[in-house]
């Protein structure tokens, strides 16, 4: 054979498909990948650090800014765990606007991983529909908070305000929008033949691997571990719901995807069922305190988060600024799985692999 | 003959004048454009970072077989036109004839499949 | 041969370049709307009416950029790579024959010729791929090689077969000679080995390997700005336009149709239309196709043209050698 070197190619931070500021670098044996070893910090902003010097409440704009496509997701975790510090009780209706708005917020950030998955192989129209879809959804987002990206929704004790008279049929209507919506998605992109060619068999992660790296998610349910916390460990009211977790066969990124898709459908069924129950009454708990100074101690409360398990580690003093916070993000482990799954596969299959990861770098590098 | 050369001569003059026409434009792009060339501008794009190691480097060509069997149906395939025009006159001697020659280059194509060389190694 | 003779071939050369420039403003705004309308936008709609002037303000513009030499690149082979690219595409147009007798010289090997020449740009392809010194660049111009080499048979081989019915290559000939019946009717697979074939070669979705903007940023011209890139624009779209036309003369009839006016002075004309028409519907059909598929990858797209569209070439000119031999059996 002939004598060939090996190419050192850096991919990202500025690239079009590592989403976001990822920089990983691979040494290539022609186009296949001897070596993927991935760089993170870009977008390091530590906010764990800042929280330090922040009060509770300061914080909750903060955990905005971590996984910026679901942040109320973040809202979510952060507020739950400083509630069982606290031992705040949370109306039932504060926890069903909750979960509608965990649910619906779950749909548009896997919209994104999904259309940008598209996008990846090369499918851009699906990735405009995706986004034309999630408008929907901020635009109900809209209306509840006023925010549309960074929500600062959450509050101890509930949530800031209740929802406005129009939201329960705009909710209702989106989801008789979205339901042939997505049909019409798995038909466009998963069931199409080229698709599936570069995505099936492709970035296979094995059980093994998936639980050893401490992946999470649609990530860990693609592999076939049937794991989610709204299960396994219900937090708020997740168990009064009836609904499936999909799981993957093959662990595949075609699975993944899959997931992701059938997690929307899931999404669909919880906040139907949340608008059918929604009980009347207060939003926030009465009696919290404006200053928050919860008693000394530690608690750790993970969430099913978009991407997986979320967790907030927060440590008190007594007083008012947390002593400690530490943020257990899922697209970080789910993001150090990229030496594993990518070696031995093409460069073409790089993007793809790292579309179905769906890293958000808010998060990873915090 | 000189019916072929005309033919040849014109595919010249048509290069020419397609050269003369982008250079054209080149230069028309040239005396509007701005030119203030940086170190930085000039640099090579590798997604932000200063590239590692050298891009002129024994690239390993993966498709380097398929290259090999690519030339050599590449030549049946120059062989198969002019048959292809006479074929209505010739019936089906041709047809058998063409069989025979395109039926060995198959056989070694097969033998090459089966060999794993039409695979991306 | 006269220098009146030389005067008018300049002409029509410069001719046939302002076509080239008009289409391709006309196909890169047609483009940006398609994909605009497929995705639930509009796309241009600011610069004329529904911003028809769109790419020609496009064009002012990258005339008038700054086209960056990158320090480290091979100064000629970065700057000869436009015209290696652009000039086959330009010279392919030579055999197209628009309407009856509106043809720029009609080679006796006027196919062969169209199968050849366009060809060539793939050298320029890997000119800029290895001139800008530039990794994605250099993935870029190998994966055109690659690509070359896959679909370059099957693409030949598919044509056969109408060189086959027609029994000549010459390209006024093949359309003269589907005066009654198109060739599509008579090679469907050959049709559509080709089409997919023309594909690849026009560097389109899902064959757009070379470029592939999310796998390595924008391939093979990567480095390439201003005017420079915009001649790389040029030669695709010219190459668009150039392959579905030869398509619409191989296999659609050419400038055939109905409701042509015999003898008339604007029966060519009306010949001319239909030969547009069509030509465009394959474009359209194109359009369509890249904006809905994902892309292939490399190997994929080996095994595709050498394990598929091969063996299926090959068997379409066994069957239409048979078809013939029936047909001539059966009208003798």
């Amino acid at each position: 054979m002939i004598r060939t070197e090996e190419l050192q190619l850096n991919m990202g931070p500025q690239h079009p498909s590592t989403h976001g500021v990822l920089r990983i670098v691979l040494r290539l044996d022609g186009e296949v990948i001897v070596e993927a070893i991935p760089h993170i910090g870009y977008l390091h902003r530590g906010i764990e650090k800042i929280a330090e010097n922040r009060t509770y409440t300061q914080v909750i704009p903060l955990t905005d800014r971590l996984d910026y496509v679901s942040s109320m997701m973040n809202n979510f975790a952060y507020v739950l765990a400083v509630e069982e510090l606290m031992g705040i009780e949370v109306p039932e209706r504060a926890s069903f606007i909750r979960i509608i708005m965990a649910e619906l917020q779950r749909i548009a950030s896997h919209l994104i991983a999904f259309g940008t998955g598209g996008l990846d192989a090369g499918a851009m129209t699906v990735f405009l529909y995706c986004f034309r879809e999630r408008e929907r959804i901020l635009e109900l987002f809209e209306m509840v908070c006023g925010a549309r990206l960074t929500y600062n929704y959450f509050r101890f004790g509930g949530v800031s305000q209740d929802f406005p008279k129009e939201f329960a049929e705009s909710a209702r209507n989106f989801i008789k929008y979205m339901r042939p919506k997505l049909d019409e998605y798995e038909d466009l992109l998963l069931n199409n033949y080229i698709f599936q060619k570069r995505t099936k068999g492709v970035g296979v992660l094995k059980k093994k691997d998936a639980l050893s790296y401490g992946a999470s998610g649609p990530v860990l349910r693609g592999s076939g571990i049937k794991r989610d916390i709204r299960k396994e460990k219900p937090y708020s009211l997740y168990d009064r719901f009836d609904f499936e977790i999909p799981v993957g066969k093959n662990g595949d990124t075609w699975d993944r995807t899959w997931v992701r898709l059938e997690e929307m459908r899931q999404s669909l069924n919880i906040v139907e069922q949340a608008l059918d129950g929604l009980p009347s009454g207060k939003v926030k708990a009465w009696g919290v305190p404006r200053m928050i100074k919860p008693p000394p101690g530690e608690v750790y409360r993970p969430i099913e988060s978009t991407r997986g398990e979320l967790g907030f580690y927060i440590v008190s003093d007594g007083s008012a600024r947390p002593y400690r916070m530490k943020v257990r993000s899922p697209a970080f482990s789910n993001l150090s799985l990229i030496p594993v799954v990518i070696k031995g596969h093409q460069i073409a299959d790089v993007v793809v692999i790292l579309g179905s990861l769906d890293p958000v770098f808010g998060e990873v590098d915090r | 003959m000189e019916f072929y050369l005309l033919d040849v001569l014109l595919v010249l003059i048509f290069s020419g004048i397609g050269i003369i026409l982008i250079a054209l434009i080149f230069g028309l792009s040239k005396l509007i454009s701005t030119a203030k060339p940086s170190e930085v501008k000039e640099s090579t794009y590798e997604c932000g970072n200063v590239p590692i190691g050298e891009s002129w480097i024994q690239f390993r060509v993966r498709y380097y077989i398929f290259a090999l069997l690519f030339v050599i149906l590449d030549i049946e395939m120059i062989f198969l036109f002019p048959w292809a025009i006479v074929f209505q006159r010739m019936g089906l001697f041709a047809l058998i004839e063409m069989a025979i020659f395109v039926g060995l280059l198959v056989v070694g194509l097969v033998y090459a499949w089966r060999k794993g060389a039409l695979k991306w190694v | 041969m006269n220098f009146s003779f030389l005067y008018l071939m300049g002409v029509a050369g410069v001719g046939i370049f302002i076509f080239i420039a008009l289409s391709v403003l006309i196909l890169v705004w047609l483009e940006r709307k398609v994909a605009g309308h497929i995705q639930s936008r509009m796309g241009p709609m600011r610069v004329g009416w529904h911003g028809l002037v769109q790419t020609l303000a496009d064009m002012v513009k990258l005339i008038s950029k700054e086209s960056i030499l990158p320090a480290k690149a091979d100064k000629w082979l970065f700057f000869l790579a436009p015209f290696v690219v652009f000039i086959p595409a330009y010279l392919s147009y030579m055999v197209i024959p628009f309407a009856p007798k509106l043809i720029i010289r009609d080679f006796n090997i006027g196919l062969l010729y169209f199968l050849a020449i366009p060809s060539i740009s793939v050298v320029g392809i890997i000119m800029a791929g290895w001139g800008s010194n530039n990794k994605y660049a250099l993935l870029g111009g190998l994966r055109s090689a690659a690509q070359i080499i896959s679909y370059e048979i099957p693409r030949a081989l598919s044509v056969v077969g109408v060189v086959m019915l027609a029994g000549s290559m010459s390209t006024v000939t093949i359309v003269k000679s589907q005066s009654s019946i198109w060739f599509i009717l008579l090679q469907p697979l050959g049709f559509l080995i080709y089409f997919i074939s023309t594909l690849a070669e026009v560097n389109r979705i899902p064959f757009d390997l070379p470029e592939a903007e999310s796998e390595l940023v924008a391939g093979f011209h990567t480095e390439y700005s201003g005017i420079k890139w915009s001649i790389f624009m040029m030669s695709e779209y010219a190459n668009v336009f150039a392959g579905c036309a030869l398509c619409v003369v191989l296999f659609l009839g050419g400038w055939h149709g109905f409701l042509i006016p015999k003898g008339e002075p604007w029966s060519s004309v009306v010949s001319l239309i239909w030969f547009m028409v069509k030509t465009l519907i394959l474009i359209f059909l194109m359009m369509w196709l890249r904006w809905t598929l994902p892309r292939f990858r490399v190997d994929q797209l080996m095994d595709l043209s050498w394990k598929v569209f091969l063996p299926l070439a090959l068997i379409n000119i066994g069957l239409t050698g048979l078809f013939i031999l029936g047909a001539l059996k059966l009208f003798s």
